[in-house]
This record gives C-alpha cells, structure tokens and sequence, in this order.
C-alpha cells in the first residue's frame, strides 16, 4: 500500500491518518509480523495520545502499560520483546504517533 | 543527588519556551533525576483546564501536564497568588499539584540547590 506522508525521521505527520492497514505496512519496515500482543500496546498508545496530547518516553509507556493491562505487561523486558531496539519510539511509529522527546 | 526546581513562568502559548521547560522536566523525570516543578506568574495558564490549542496548531500542555504521574514527577506546585490572579481555582488544578504561599515557595526553592527558570 501507499503510505500516507511521513517526517524525516519515518513518523506519520499526520497521526489522523493513522489505520491498521498503515501499522501494518510500516510493522513490515520494521521487521515485525504483528500479533494480539502487539495490537493490544498499539490501540493503547491511541489512547495514550488522545489523553496526554504526546508520545510517552519509555518510563510513561511502562508505568502506563502496568496501570492498564497489569503487571506482567508493564515491564520493560515485555516491550523489549514486542518492540526490539527502542520500543517507546518503535511502538509510537506503528501507532502513528509523533517520535517521543527525550527518547535515545 | 542535586535536586533542581523548574520554574515555569510563562504563557502556554506565547512562545514555545513553556513546551520547552515541560519537555526538559519531563527529561529530568524520565531520567531519574530529582526535579520538582514550580507554575507561577502567567506559566499558572499552563495548569488551565479544556485548553484548546489544535486551532493554532499546537499541542495541550495541561493534557502534558497530566501524564507527570506516568512519569513519577508529582513533586509539582503551583503560586497561590498567580492562581487567584488569573482566576483559577484549585479545583481547576490537576489533583497531584500542591497550591504554596509566598513563604511555602521560598522555601521550597532554599530546599534546591539548582534552579532553571522558562
């Protein structure tokens, strides 16, 4: 599919345009084949923006993680293994979210 | 540890140095560094609740300021007189943030060793 436009940096400019068909085709550039347990964090991160009007660094995401989906899931290690690298910027790319301030 | 107090004097919108001043303490926070947060002056308009910025395409800083929990910066006041001067109740407020005196402030700054002002 066509992606809609993105920054220098590869984020959607316009997180509106923001689908699943969208997270998908950018999950493909990243290397991930998409599973429950990463839609679960995607459709979070929607709510996380349509809340705090930011992309969270990575202590927010997990401290946001562990007060909505519970302990097992808020743990560094657990995004570590769904988002490989830097998770607080890969998890908000496939949610079509701007790239996180303060994010290494 | 040196603990560092921010002081946010400035209007949500004027420029962008109030953006700017909530990113370094949310940097501060996210790095474990011991920071505390003080609105006083106009920066109090930052704290205002249903800001509506997406007209001038910018982004809400009170909804920034509501993810400083997610963050664990709750160490965030505001000037009791900069409220009542601008109108704002502290019931406006969200509910982590502590309302201070005059004196409470001074020395909640005699209580830091470092202090950045936006």
């Amino acid at each position: 599919m066509a992606l809609p436009p993105l920054d220098k940096d590869g984020f959607l400019r316009d997180s509106g345009d923001w689908d699943r068909d969208v997270a998908a085709a950018l999950a493909v550039e990243e290397g991930i084949a998409l599973g429950d347990a990463h839609w679960e964090v995607l459709e979070l991160l929607r709510r996380y923006y349509a809340t705090f009007d930011s992309s969270p660094a990575m202590r927010a995401l997990v401290k946001y993680c562990r007060q909505e989906l519970g302990p097992d899931k808020g743990t560094s290690l657990y995004l570590l293994k769904l988002f490989p690298g830097s998770p607080a910027k890969v998890s908000a790319r496939l949610a079509g979210l701007p790239r996180p301030a303060n994010c290494l | 540890m040196k603990a560092t107090l921010l002081l946010m004097n400035r209007a949500p919108y004027a420029g962008t140095l109030a953006r700017a001043g909530l990113d370094a303490a949310l940097a501060y926070a996210a790095f474990d560094q011991s920071v505390s947060v003080l609105f006083a002056g106009p920066g109090v308009l930052q704290l205002a609740p249903a800001q509506e910025p997406a007209a001038i395409g910018r982004k809400s800083l009170r909804r920034l300021i509501d993810s400083m929990p997610l963050y664990d910066l709750e160490a965030v006041y505001a000037d009791s007189e900069a409220l009542d001067r601008h109108g704002l109740a502290e019931d406006d407020l969200p509910a982590f943030v502590t309302v201070l005196d005059p004196a409470a402030q001074r020395e909640l700054q005699d209580r830091h060793e470092h202090l950045l002002a936006f």
